[in-house]
């Protein structure tokens, strides 16, 4: 931990997609810093690059061009960036992920599936973190259910419940209510809120949803591969 | 907490027809595998005991005469060569000879056998030593000779079942219109034996107006030099040597063909179980690309995946594998008619014999042969990015 409570850095993030001749510059020099407790949201039009930019962020893809410091490591920057295996290190020690499509794995129970990430990597006393993740989402009567027998916003706190099972820092979500009505997109906003105020953690998020990214205590609005804070 | 075991059981469950699919044609695979190794054992075992079942490893004939009591009768006891008697004071003379038996066979043309008349073989045997050498036949009733000139007969098994005699019937030697008495009827052995009728050795000499024998069967001591003796015996007169073992060699060089053609048909069906583990595998892997990236958003290493699909391959070898022996195991009587089948020579008994060793061999084979066609489907999983869940969602 830096002394500044400083989590992520990027300077000059670029993401260049090249489409035949054609180049896209899906993230076009982007510099922000996010400190530990933050709850970011990110919004802007379809297609202004939300999504490859956080993916950036969380480690789920490389940058072009640009560095990336997380927790005080380097990550991406001087044309080098760390393997596959050293990525994987710091997603799971750093991150939880949650998405729009929920991946719940069907085959699977509710608790089982929370406990899924146990299965690769487990830091001390994450075993106690299922049950008491799944009340604290209110999901304690549904723990034996499949996927299928749950509904949406149900499907969407079990993810949260497995995304946070190691105790990450950061949670990153994208467009984690894009799938759901404006009743349970509000629980899941409400959710996102108290784990923020309550257990501190830092949250990444990515909305086109107004109501949900006025959660965040600060917005930043993508526009053509750029960043604008509001 | 749910294990990358548990993970993997659950997918394989996930399509069940596909899975049972691959089962059985691993079960399929092994299942020849065993039978086919389990035959290789099981016959040269059988083939041991029916030489054992002999009683007598070598035999000394008069020269020219033919190898098989059935070339003997094909050739109505007129093709039939005869040595003195007394050349069995010689041989027990050689060291390495544990016992001997005087034998005189005879054939004669039976008019009443069968629907043209057959030839009814005759085993003239001493009841001094023969019973000695064959101490392991079973009477199905009655028993040996009464003295050693006795006008008495032992029938084997098939030739007291061809002719309807019990004991204490009367039998008449064709050609010779001479009766004698049924004493003792024989088990079956699954050899040559059940077709033969034994009379004392004298009584036939008498019937047969010769005071010669035809062959002598030789018992060599344990651990003696068989070889050393053959040569010995070669120089006697006029005689040739007959050695199981040397039967034995010619019957397994045969048999050697057949298994090539067996072995064949065992690497083919390996070889179809192995590409259908790979499509299975793959498949999988291919409809779970996006889970796979899901799988390494929570900090599933390329290994962990890797283990994760291996695993699933060691399950399904094991499964099919240990399905495929057990199978072998039930239905190796099964096996056993269809090999005899193709055989030239198959000894009585049971010809396959599976045993643990052999079992878990095939088993560590079978799994071996599964893990590496599961190299590479694990190969491609665990180098699925976790960005491609994310990116297949449109
Ligand atoms: N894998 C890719 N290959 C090529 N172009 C891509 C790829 N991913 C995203 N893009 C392009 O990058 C731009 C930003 O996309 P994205 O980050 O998904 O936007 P948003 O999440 O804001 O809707 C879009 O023009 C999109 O077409
Ligand atoms: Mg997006």
């Amino acid at each position: 931990m830096t002394e500044s409570g400083m989590v992520l850095a990027a300077r000059e993030l670029t993401k260049v997609y090249t489409r035949g001749s054609e180049a896209i510059r899906a993230v076009d020099g982007v510099s922000l810093t996010i400190r530990r407790g933050e709850f970011v949201a990110f919004m802007g039009p379809s297609g202004s690059g939300k999504t490859t930019l956080v993916n950036i962020l969380g480690c789920l893809d490389n940058p072009t061009g640009g560095e990336l410091d997380l927790a005080g490591r380097s990550i991406f920057g001087g044309g080098k960036s760390l393997g596959e295996r050293d990525l994987t290190r710091v997603r799971r020690e750093l991150f939880g992920y949650i998405f729009q499509n929920f991946y719940l794995i069907h085959t699977l129970t509710v608790r089982e599936n929370v406990a899924l990430p146990l299965a690769f990597y487990r830091k001390p006393g994450a075993e106690e973190e299922v049950e008491r993740l799944l009340k604290l989402l209110g999901m304690e009567h549904r723990m034996d259910h499949l996927p299928g027998q749950i509904s949406g916003g149900e499907m969407q706190r079990v993810a949260i419940a497995r995304a946070l099972v190691n105790r990450p820092e950061i949670l990153l979500a994208d467009e984690p209510t894009g799938n759901l009505d404006t009743r349970r997109s509000e629980e899941i906003g409400e959710i996102l809120q108290e784990l923020n105020r309550n257990a501190g953690l830092t949250i990444i998020m990515v909305s086109h949803n107004p109501d949900l990214a006025r959660l965040g205590g600060r917005r930043i609005e993508m526009r053509d591969g750029q960043a604008y804070e509001s | 907490m749910i294990t990358p075991f548990q993970i993997a059981c659950r997918n394989l469950l996930r399509k069940k027809v596909r899975t049972f699919l691959t089962l059985i044609g691993i079960m399929l695979s092994t299942w020849v595998m065993v039978s086919l190794f389990g035959f290789n054992k099981g016959y040269e075992k059988a083939l041991n005991r029916d030489i054992e079942n002999m009683g007598y490893q070598l035999m000394v004939m008069a020269k020219g005469c033919p190898y098989e009591a059935a070339t003997m009768m094909l050739q109505g006891g007129k093709g039939l060569r005869y040595m003195e008697q007394s050349m069995v004071n010689d041989i027990v003379k050689e060291p390495e000879v544990e016992k001997v038996t005087p034998i005189l066979m005879q054939a004669y043309f039976d008019p009443n056998k069968g629907e043209s008349g057959g030839i009814a073989g005759y085993f003239g045997v001493d009841p001094a030593s023969y019973p000695a050498m064959k101490p392991f036949f079973r009477f199905r009733s009655g028993g040996w000779f009464h003295d050693e000139a006795a006008q008495e007969v032992v029938m084997g098994y098939e030739a007291a079942e061809l002719e309807q005699r019990e004991v204490g019937d009367m039998t008449m030697v064709p050609e010779k219109n001479v009766q004698l008495k049924v004493v003792g009827i024989l088990e079956r052995t699954g050899t040559q034996d059940d077709g033969t009728i034994f009379v004392p050795l004298k009584s036939l000499q008498r019937i047969a107006g010769t005071a010669k024998i035809t062959t002598v069967g030789i018992k060599v001591k344990k651990d003696a030099d068989m070889s050393k003796l053959e040569t010995k015996l070669y120089q006697l007169k006029d005689v040739q040597v007959v050695s199981f073992s040397q039967v034995k060699q010619t019957i397994l060089k045969l048999i050697a063909t057949a298994r090539v053609m067996v072995l064949s048909i065992a690497i083919v069906a390996i070889l179809i179980a192995m590409v259908g583990v790979v499509n299975t595998v793959l498949m999988s892997v291919l409809e779970r690309v996006q889970e796979i990236g899901i799988l390494k958003t929570m900090g599933a290493m390329p290994g962990d995946i890797f283990r994760l699909v291996w695993t699933e391959t060691l399950i399904l070898c094991s499964v099919g594998g240990i399905a495929g022996i057990g199978f072998a195991l039930l239905f190796a009587q099964v096996t056993d008619i269809l090999v005899r089948r193709i055989l030239p020579y198959a000894p009585g008994g049971g010809l396959v014999a599976i045993d643990l060793p052999l079992a878990l061999l095939t088993l560590v084979t079978i799994v071996g042969v599964g893990l590496l066609s599961g190299l590479y489907p694990a190969w491609k999983a665990g180098r699925v990015r976790p960005l491609e869940s994310i990116r297949r969602e449109g």
